[in-house]
């Protein structure tokens, strides 16, 4: 990753959380879908950055996230989980031939198919355990999966509507 | 040594994973507690400061709502004044100062809300500063919405009552039989009734308000009305399912109020072992 491409990522990140702490906090389509737009950003990292690096900065990005919504620990466990799954997950899947280095599992590299058997189910993980831990001896099985699933499908389509608009294909290299 | 060092070191990213989710259920556990005061929360400076913006502008477009609101309840209180006013001869009863002094009001706007998770949390503009103090009730003119759970110097984070681990005292007004308003967790606009006996005629439409035994809220706020009462699986209590006065996603401008006397009553429940819900 470039000097210029580390720029534009950081810009992607704040974007993304400005977003879900303004706009996104009350959002849920039909009661049931929440939408976790700043997953992008921990889904779009490179595919070889360290997974250490990974859980470190998804545990920040999901505490600051909580401070603004008053979650605490919500958000940064189940990033946490997220970065922790996705180089496993990343590995489950590889396209024949692997991955080239310069790689970054976005809609663009990879295509619609693989892009969403990539984010469906880590972004599920991650509401899984969000909506158990938030419902904890409240709720029952129902709700939680009820919650998840729809969430994770609606994150997931404005993420690939996301990068539709604005991730650039990269050109050369 | 050296063995376990590189087995450790091949570990590390797991380690860390399991480190950080230690931290952060520790850190869920110590924010739900109703008593916790947090560390981290939307009440320190720089969270408050951008919530409020956000605030400023999105509260821009609900003026000539809340405009109405205030207006009403103007008049509501006109009217009330004038019943007050009108009885030039008659005799009056001088209450005691001590009992006139018990509630103290004040005025604050929601900078931030939530309505969707099971824990959910208000953030006000009023802090410290303004005469906030833990423990004081938020209501507005359309019922009671939460309890204050800490507070910084310029803000304020409260419990709303859409939060699962919130206990309020109230009663049926015509009959005065008391339960406890508890969420559920699951829709916004409806809270469950609990603790109310069997034996009680409980009809769908009858208004719910506070006792006033808990000493945090006035007696005789509305919380809501009944929607349906139905037997309910346990055997000594009704299943009442209330519909909220408040809505709660249109709620901007809220009062607090504080007892005077809370740190007596508490102390005086304390000593004769007594656990209130507020």
């Amino acid at each position: 990753m470039n000097f210029r491409n580390l720029i534009t990522f950081v810009f992607l990140v704040i974007c993304l959380c400005t977003v879900q702490i303004l706009l996104l906090k009350n959002v849920a389509l039909f009661g049931v879908a929440f939408c976790f737009i700043y997953l992008l950003a921990i889904l779009s990292f490179p595919i070889s950055i360290r997974s250490f690096t990974l859980i470190l900065i998804s545990f920040g990005l999901g505490l600051l996230i909580d401070v603004f919504y008053d979650t605490l620990g919500l958000n940064a466990a189940a990033a946490t989980l997220l970065a922790f799954l996705r180089p496993y997950w990343l590995k489950a899947i590889s396209p024949n031939g692997g991955y080239d280095d310069s790689n970054t599992p976005t809609l663009r590299e990879m295509g619609i198919g693989w892009y969403i058997s990539y984010s469906l189910p880590l972004v599920f993980a991650f509401s899984l355990l969000f909506f158990t831990a938030d419902q904890w001896g409240t709720g029952g099985l129902f709700g939680v999966l009820n919650k998840s699933l729809f969430s994770s499908i609606f994150t997931v389509i404005l993420a690939i509507i996301v990068q539709l608009l604005f991730f650039k294909r990269r050109r050369g290299i | 040594m050296l063995r376990i060092l590189q087995f450790l070191y091949s570990l590390r990213s797991f380690l860390l994973f399991v480190l950080l989710e230690v931290l952060a259920i520790s850190l869920i556990v110590s924010n739900n507690s109703p008593q916790g005061a947090a560390f981290f929360n939307s009440s320190n400076a720089l969270t408050g400061t951008v919530l409020k913006t956000r605030s400023d502008v999105v509260d821009f477009f609900s003026l000539a709502e809340d405009n109405e609101a205030l207006l009403s309840q103007n008049a509501l209180l006109l009217e009330q004044l004038k019943t007050i006013n009108a009885i030039p001869d008659s005799l009056t009863l001088e209450l005691d100062s001590a009992f006139e002094a018990q509630y103290d009001f004040k005025g604050a706007r929601i900078i931030s809300n939530s309505l969707r998770f099971a824990q959910n949390h208000l953030t006000l503009n009023k802090g410290s500063k303004d005469g906030v103090k833990p423990g004081m009730g938020v209501f507005n003119d359309q019922g009671v919405i939460g309890r204050i759970k800490s507070v910084s110097e310029n803000y304020s984070v409260a419990f709303s009552l859409l939060n699962t681990e919130l206990n309020l005292s109230t009663k049926i007004k015509n009959n005065d039989s008391f339960g406890t308003a508890k969420w559920d967790g699951k829709n916004s606009n409806k809270t469950k009734l609990l603790y109310v006996p069997r034996h009680v005629t409980a009809n769908p439409g009858d208004t719910i308000v506070t006792t006033g035994f808990s000493a945090v809220f006035p007696e005789g706020i509305l919380v809501g009305i009944i929607e349906s009462v139905n037997q309910g699986a346990d055997p000594n209590y009704l299943d009442i399912v209330v519909n909220l006065s408040v809505d709660f996603s249109k709620a901007h401008y809220v009062y607090l109020v504080e007892n005077s006397q809370l740190n007596e009553i508490d102390s005086l429940q304390q000593q004769s072992e007594i656990e209130n819900e507020f």
